[in-house]
């Protein structure tokens, strides 16, 4: 056997030298090539077919229409709400899961991430059973508070919070178990409570991973859609968010859904080129 | 100000079971090989790793009950753990903040304190842009800005280069000096001990094997950890009068001596000879060369036979000699050169 230094230079052609600066690596596995390129179209192509097909020259005037500014309007305000409810919980259960030893800790992180893998569909329904106006929740919150989710804006917040929160918990979480814990003690040993540890050391050190979990979080919320028409329902103006409106455009104004869906796209692209510079290199 | 303690920690490979007793302004350094229990006496004074037995009193009053936080203490790290979110003044400023000092008031305490030691200049710097001595001073004031009882030092010249830590050395002298309460230091490093303690503690597998000053420690070593971080070759055997027989061998000492005793000697008292010498050494012995390396300026033989020694030669006695490994040599200390004193 070679050691690895010798066969990572391997002799050229007839025992000639390799040429300068460029590795010899033999040819490429067309296996290996021709499904990645497959794979790359399939991945690419609908985009652009998207961008392709999208109705140019009237493309402000249906921005402009009423009802999409609306649906977007919605989607945004909701999707940060619900942004903003699962930092509030997320954040702490997060640091629960990375921090504290408490038994059953693997089978909470493991119910943590079932929303990740559940048909959002399926997510929709068990909100139902549970907040519903006859649910086991949701009975006791109308009684006690006239509070009924079902069906309003409120409705489509929390079933975008329940599929998006799980991206923000496991975002955050990793960066708490990559983040050096002797920082900790070192505010410990400084008189510092546990919770002031948490205010003014541990968020401070794991913030990049809060931001980057947000914005995953936020991006899952905007583009919910089976959770949200299940338990919200579709009604314009109160719950009708912009996935809903393209699956509805599709059905009657075929080009509405690719405008529609073009801002998606661009929202999307956004969030991930911020991502990409500020978060996700940044040491 | 006294910290009186017994630390007892169980692990299921390791036993760390020490007691010890340090005065107000006093330095106390524990000393010893990796592994031996030193960090985590040190963590345990700390309230970061559980005793598992023992106590631990400040002025009679029991601290092991304590979280860390509710201790009196200041703690520098081996890596300083300077937070890099916050600025070399507010890294200072984080203790007072937390025992309830408001924020001008901290950052006055803070900036009087980055001005003690030295680094006026660089409050608003963040810890990245901090030399290691630099942070090694900030993690410093850091730990004296709670005005602690108890300060605990972990290797903290360890991450510095050897010319920084040269002046950082003679710098941490001044201010424990001038500190009033109890402080106990974690180091492998003799010189630094020596330097800055004015006790010795040496652990060993969890347990105190030697303690005192440090030039009683380094004269009297009492085991091979210790001779050979203060550089002397090291026997144990059996004294009558003037002789000290180890193992085979029969040596000669200065002092008359009873009984169990050790006996010491400097390296560079050993002389070597490619033939048996006829001469007044009374201690002679035929060894063979196991290894050759540099030592500083000069070089150091290291010898197997009845006893195994060190030798330290000139490189150009070396080439004299013309000695090789695997090669047989007479050797010989004078006993007016060796130490003998009671094991």
């Amino acid at each position: 056997m070679g050691s690895p230094a010798q066969q990572s230079q391997p002799a050229g052609p007839r025992g000639g030298r390799p040429a300068a600066g460029r590795e010899v690596r033999g040819r490429l596995p067309w296996m290996l090539v021709v499904p990645a390129l497959a794979g790359l179209a399939f991945l690419v192509l609908p985009l652009a077919g998207l961008l392709i097909r999208a109705p140019w020259p009237t493309l402000l005037e249906r921005l402009a229409e009423p009802h999409v500014l609306e649906a977007l309007r919605l989607s945004l305000v909701c999707a940060t709400i619900a942004t903003v409810a699962c930092l509030l919980l997320g954040v702490p259960l997060a640091w629960l899961l990375a921090r504290v030893e408490f038994p059953g800790r693997r089978v909470v992180r493991a119910l943590v991430t079932v929303p990740l893998v559940l048909p959002p569909v399926v997510g929709g329904v068990a909100l139902l059973l549970v907040l519903g106006r006859r649910g086991l929740v949701g009975q006791w919150l109308e009684a006690a508070f006239g509070v009924t989710l079902p069906f309003t804006s409120a409705g489509v917040i929390v079933a975008e919070a329940f599929v998006a929160m799980p991206f923000l918990v496991i975002s955050v979480e990793g960066a708490l178990r990559g983040a050096d814990q002797r920082f900790e003690e070192a505010a410990a040993t400084l008189g510092a409570s546990r919770w002031t540890v948490f205010r003014r050391v541990t968020l401070p050190m794991v913030m990049p991973g809060v931001v980057a979990g947000a914005v995953l979080c936020w991006a899952r919320a905007l583009g919910e859609f089976g959770a949200t028409i299940t338990f919200a329902g579709n009604f314009p103006g109160t719950t009708r968010t912009m996935p809903l409106a393209v699956y509805l455009a599709l059905e009657t104004e075929p080009e509405a859904a690719i405008v529609l869906s073009l801002v998606l796209l661009a929202v999307s692209v956004v969030i991930l080129a911020s991502l990409r510079d500020r978060w996700v290199n940044s040491p | 100000m006294t910290l009186r303690a017994h630390l007892v920690v169980v692990r299921p490979a390791f036993t760390l079971d020490l007691a010890m007793e340090v005065a107000p302004g006093e330095v106390v350094a524990l000393l010893g090989p990796n592994g031996a229990g030193k960090t985590t006496a040190l963590r345990a004074l700390a309230g970061l790793t559980p005793l598992t037995g023992g106590h631990i009193t400040l002025d009679g009053g029991a601290v092991h009950g304590l979280a860390t936080e509710q201790r009196p203490i200041g703690m520098v790290f081996q890596d300083y753990l300077l937070f890099p979110h916050l600025s070399a003044l507010d890294n200072v400023a984080f203790g007072p903040r937390c025992q309830g000092a408001s924020k001008t008031e901290a950052r006055r305490t803070a900036a009087t304190l980055l001005e003690r030691v030295g680094l006026a200049g660089q409050a608003a710097a963040k810890p990245r842009h901090l030399s290691g001595g630099q942070a090694q001073r900030v993690a410093l004031a850091r730990a004296l800005a709670v005005r602690p009882r108890l300060l605990l030092l972990d290797e903290p010249l360890a991450a510095l280069d050897a010319h920084t830590r040269l002046e950082v050395r003679s710098q941490l002298r001044r201010h424990l000096t001038d500190f009033d309460g109890a402080t106990v230091l974690v180091t492998h490093d003799p010189l630094d001990a020596m330097v800055l303690a004015d006790r010795l503690v040496v652990i060993e597998n969890g347990a105190i094997v030697q303690q005192g000053a440090p030039a009683a420690v380094a004269r009297r070593p009492r085991t091979d950890y210790v001779a050979h971080l203060v550089g002397l070759n090291l026997y144990r055997g059996q004294a009558d009068d003037r002789r000290v027989k180890v193992g085979e061998l029969l040596l000669s000492t200065s002092e008359p001596l009873r009984g169990p005793a050790f006996v010491a000697f400097p390296p560079a008292a050993l002389a070597l000879y490619r033939t048996r010498p006829d001469g007044s050494p009374r201690n002679l012995w035929q060894a063979r060369i196991e290894g050759i390396e540099r030592h500083g300026d000069n070089v150091r033989v290291h010898l197997d036979g009845p006893i195994t020694a060190f030798a330290d030669i000139t490189p150009a006695a070396l080439a004299e000699l013309d000695l090789m490994p695997g090669q047989q040599v007479w050797a010989s200390v004078k006993a007016t050169e060796t130490h003998a004193y009671p094991a």
